[in-house]
């Protein structure tokens, strides 16, 4: 691993000192062209840049944010909103949890200057660096750390730069965070659940083969961890918040680096938790169900108006929210309504979540079905870099997914 | 339930970021890049060879036939706590060989005795303080028969029944006490290290006056966890003592082919940690090696690295026969010739604290005790056939609820299938 991290260096460094991130990020039509990029044939009409500011999935307004019926009662009354983008909203809810919880400590590699996707800012010289540190370069090493400090009843907030980088500490993750509390025989003070790992996930445009997977569908088959991918701002803190501070299970939270600052929104400056295990219907439909999560909502989003328009239906769209354990009623529910469903996913087709989910809907909506579960996935390769376009799902496949589900 | 005193607590020796600019001043004889700031210059092309140093030394008080070596370094342990670390070794010894046997029976599933160990178990446990945290590897009875483990609660874990705190979920031997502070012991080797430092950080938050003690075997150092772990804890600070008992063999894998440098304490001083090594069957050297590590861990907040040699004189669990790669008569030599159970009987003895008689006594007494504690243990029902679905998650989710109707389902249609009168409540446990 060793060529493989200095190369994540080089490329951290880059995002960061160069601001390429926003920039690359943005996908704006108006985006300058660099050498490895040329601009996107002018003939398209499916896979156009998704313009992030024009996303009813994002509150763009201060009425849309707290007109969220999931917000309580009182946020939603007597809160203002503040425009963040994603890792703005996660440093927000990091220093919510921070300020609540004397016990909770931030850590992990180059956290204390603020992380190299700025999650962190701040943090370190606002609550010290006894609770906001860097650690030695070793993911098990962290992960075993914050489970020692979990287990003593601290609330953890460890951190792997890359999603990527999380398989030295799988070990940590799938035999020790996962088992605790069970091997413990559900001991009081003998649990990993006061635990949060962050970790950086999906594609970025040219993150290529260890700054790109989405390792979800590995942590779906780890009894005892919970796995939340929120899609914008809004939804980060409050799961991140319900994460630290609900039902103490260890939470893997996948933050979608390619929306750390495409994904601007609105978001309540009070602390407000969202429900993890529940999926949430973003758009009501009739015809179609689509299934998605984290980045791929937004590409859902757009495919759906082409749907719409051209084959003269309406689609509803789920963003799962939580991976594990992930919301079957609700998907059961849109299905036996609609009849027929595609799940979307930039990770891999075998052996990721729309595995479970097709068949789960196979089970559930047998009688209702009037198409077989359709999957649009990044395909069974790697995510090598001068092809990620052609491998992730699209506007384009997703349409055309749509289409064979319909006239099946 | 959190004081605001944890800031304030806080230890001095906290490492705080260093953020002083690093330059190599002209002319200067030693090196000032960032990585190392205080190596001197030479001219001489000569590399460091393991070979060039002498072994580190191994302490110890009392030869083998328990006679203190320096007069002037006396173990400082009375009577009747002497006696206690007697009794608590014989007893697991003792409990070794009938737990052995009951495997050998098919009376439990596994089993895996500590003998030759015995010493290192009681002497480190002795030298520490009630609150002190401990995380363990599988092979340290003794640690918890000398803080108190009944030998009900060791037999309710081994037998897997209603009892068992671990709810009969793990292996025989896989131990834990939140009473005693004994976190539950897992499989995997080496992951409890960097755990210890973990919680041992967790403790410098508090402003505890406790540290946490970890256990583990030769062969785990070659894990990552070990090495990610003695880093994490030299460069955070935190105040735990790393105890590796090396006992000659990983399984059958014996430590010529486990590491090619001077054992496991060798590496102590690469990371930056205070380290000792100490001859494992002496138990007053094993007390007073681990009762200073403890001060330095305590009053400068950092780690510490103990090495107890031993020699890992049993099978390596039931399901091993050792004879398979080494010699029966090497075993047979160490059990004769040097033994920590024996080493501590004649230090008695020459004391007048103990003898021949007392001995036969004590023997058969435990040997009772065990006995009757075996009996209890067996007779007594498995948990409720729910707790196969309880703690997986702080509350059950909807998908555990749906399975467990799907087996409740299953045991209705075809409950002369199943064992379920083994089961506390049998099929309505579930």
């Amino acid at each position: 691993m060793p060529v493989g991290r200095r190369l994540g260096v080089l490329f951290r460094q880059q995002l960061h000192h160069h601001n390429l991130l926003p920039r690359a990020f943005s996908l704006s039509p108006s985006r300058q062209s660099r050498a490895y990029s040329r601009p996107p044939p002018s003939n398209r009409k499916l896979n156009l840049p998704i313009d992030f500011n024009a996303s009813c999935l994002l509150a763009h307004s201060s009425a849309t944010a707290l007109a969220n019926p999931e917000l309580p009662g009182d946020v939603r009354a007597s809160t203002t909103t503040k425009k963040m983008n994603y890792f703005q909203a996660v440093n927000d809810a990091l220093a919510a949890i921070l300020e609540e919880d004397e016990r909770a400590c931030i850590f992990g590699e180059d956290v204390a200057f603020g992380g190299v996707f700025r999650c962190t800012t701040s943090l370190s010289d606002r609550f010290g660096s006894q609770r906001v540190f860097n650690t030695p370069l070793t993911e098990q090493g962290i992960i075993g750390f914050a489970i020692g400090l979990a287990a003593q009843g601290h609330t953890a907030l460890p951190e792997i730069q890359f999603a990527d980088y999380m398989f030295p500490a799988f070990d940590q993750l799938h035999n020790e965070a996962s088992k605790y509390r069970y091997r413990a025989g559900g001991a009081k003070s003998f649990t990993s659940g006061h635990l949060v790992v962050r970790m950086p996930t999906g594609a970025v445009g040219h993150g290529a083969l260890y700054h790109s997977q989405s390792p979800e569908g590995f942590f779906s088959g780890c009894q005892g961890l919970k796995v939340v991918i929120p899609r914008g701002p809004i939804q980060a803190k409050g799961l991140l918040l319900e994460a630290a501070q609900g039902a103490h299970d260890p939470v893997i939270f996948m933050e979608p680096k390619i929306l750390y600052r495409a994904a601007v929104e609105q978001v309540p400056t009070a602390p407000y938790r969202l429900p993890i295990g529940k999926a949430e219907i973003l758009k009501e439909g009739k015809d179609l169900t689509i299934i998605s999560y984290g980045t791929m909502v937004y590409i859902c989003e757009a495919a759906i108006k082409h749907i719409e328009k051209e084959l003269g239906v309406t689609v509803e769209l789920i963003d799962l929210r939580t991976i594990r354990p992930w919301d079957k009623k609700t998907v059961e529910g849109s299905v036996n309504k609609t009849g027929r469903c595609i799940v979307v996913h930039e990770a891999s087709r075998t052996g990721g979540v729309g595995e479970g989910v097709a068949s789960e809907v196979a089970e559930r909506c047998f009688l209702r079905l009037e198409a077989p579960v359709c999957r649009v996935t990044g395909f069974d390769t790697h995510v090598p870099l001068a092809f990620e376009s052609f491998l992730m799902p699209d506007v384009a496949k997703v349409f055309d997914g749509a289409k064979k589900t319909l006239e099946y | 339930m959190y004081s605001s005193k944890l800031v304030r607590n806080f230890s001095p020796s906290m490492p705080v970021q260093q953020h002083k600019p690093v330059r190599q001043p002209p002319h200067s004889d030693s090196i000032h890049f960032p990585g190392a700031v205080k190596s001197k210059f030479t001219s001489a092309l000569q590399f460091q060879s393991p070979g060039g140093a002498p072994a580190i030394p191994t302490y110890r008080l009392m030869d083998t036939d328990g006679v203190v070596i320096d007069k002037s370094n006396v173990p400082k342990v009375g009577k009747e706590m002497a006696l206690k670390m007697y009794r608590d070794m014989v007893t697991v010894s003792i409990m070794d060989l009938i737990m052995y046997d009951s495997q050998r029976q098919g009376r439990i599933s596994f089993y895996m005795v500590s003998a030759g160990e015995e010493g290192v178990a009681v002497g480190s446990a002795a030298a520490l303080e009630p609150d002190d945290v401990i995380f363990s590897q599988y092979r340290e009875q003794g640690v918890l028969m000398y803080r108190g483990y009944t030998l009900d609660e060791f037999m309710n874990q081994l037998f897997a029944n209603k009892n068992d705190y671990g709810k009969g979920r793990n292996m025989p031997v896989h131990y834990m006490s939140e009473k005693l502070r004994l976190h539950p012991i897992s499989s995997t080797l080496a992951t409890q290290i960097p755990h210890a430092v973990g919680a041992a950080y967790a403790l410098k938050l508090n402003g505890s006056p406790n540290i946490t003690v970890c256990y583990f075997g030769d062969g785990a150092a070659s894990e990552g966890d070990f090495h990610a772990a003695l880093n994490v804890a030299a460069t955070r600070a935190c105040p735990v003592v790393f105890f590796c008992r090396n006992n000659g063999y990983a399984i059958s894998t014996p430590t010529l082919e486990q590491y090619k440098g001077d054992g496991v304490a060798s590496r102590g001083m690469g990371y930056g940690i205070d380290t000792i090594r100490v001859d494992g069957n002496d138990i007053w050297a094993v007390y007073e090696v681990t009762k200073r590590a403890r001060e330095i861990a305590v009053t400068q907040q950092k780690p510490v690295l103990i090495e107890a040699m031993s020699y890992r004189v049993s099978h390596h669990s039931t399901s091993d026969d050792s004879f398979a790669y080494r010699a029966k008569d090497e075993v047979e030599d160490w059990k004769r010739r040097d033994n920590p159970i024996t080493r501590l009987r004649k230090y008695l003895e020459a004391k007048g604290w103990w003898s021949t008689d007392e001995d036969m006594a004590l023997r058969s007494s435990l040997r009772k005790e065990i006995l009757q504690a075996f009996s209890r243990a067996e007779k007594m029902k498995r948990p409720p056939i729910k707790d196969l679905f309880m703690d997986i998650y702080e509350e059950p989710t909807e998908d555990l609820k749906e399975q467990m109707a799907e087996l409740k389902n299953i045991l209705d249609k075809y409950p002369e299938e199943y064992d379920l009168d083994s089961h506390e409540g049998g099929k309505d446990g579930l």
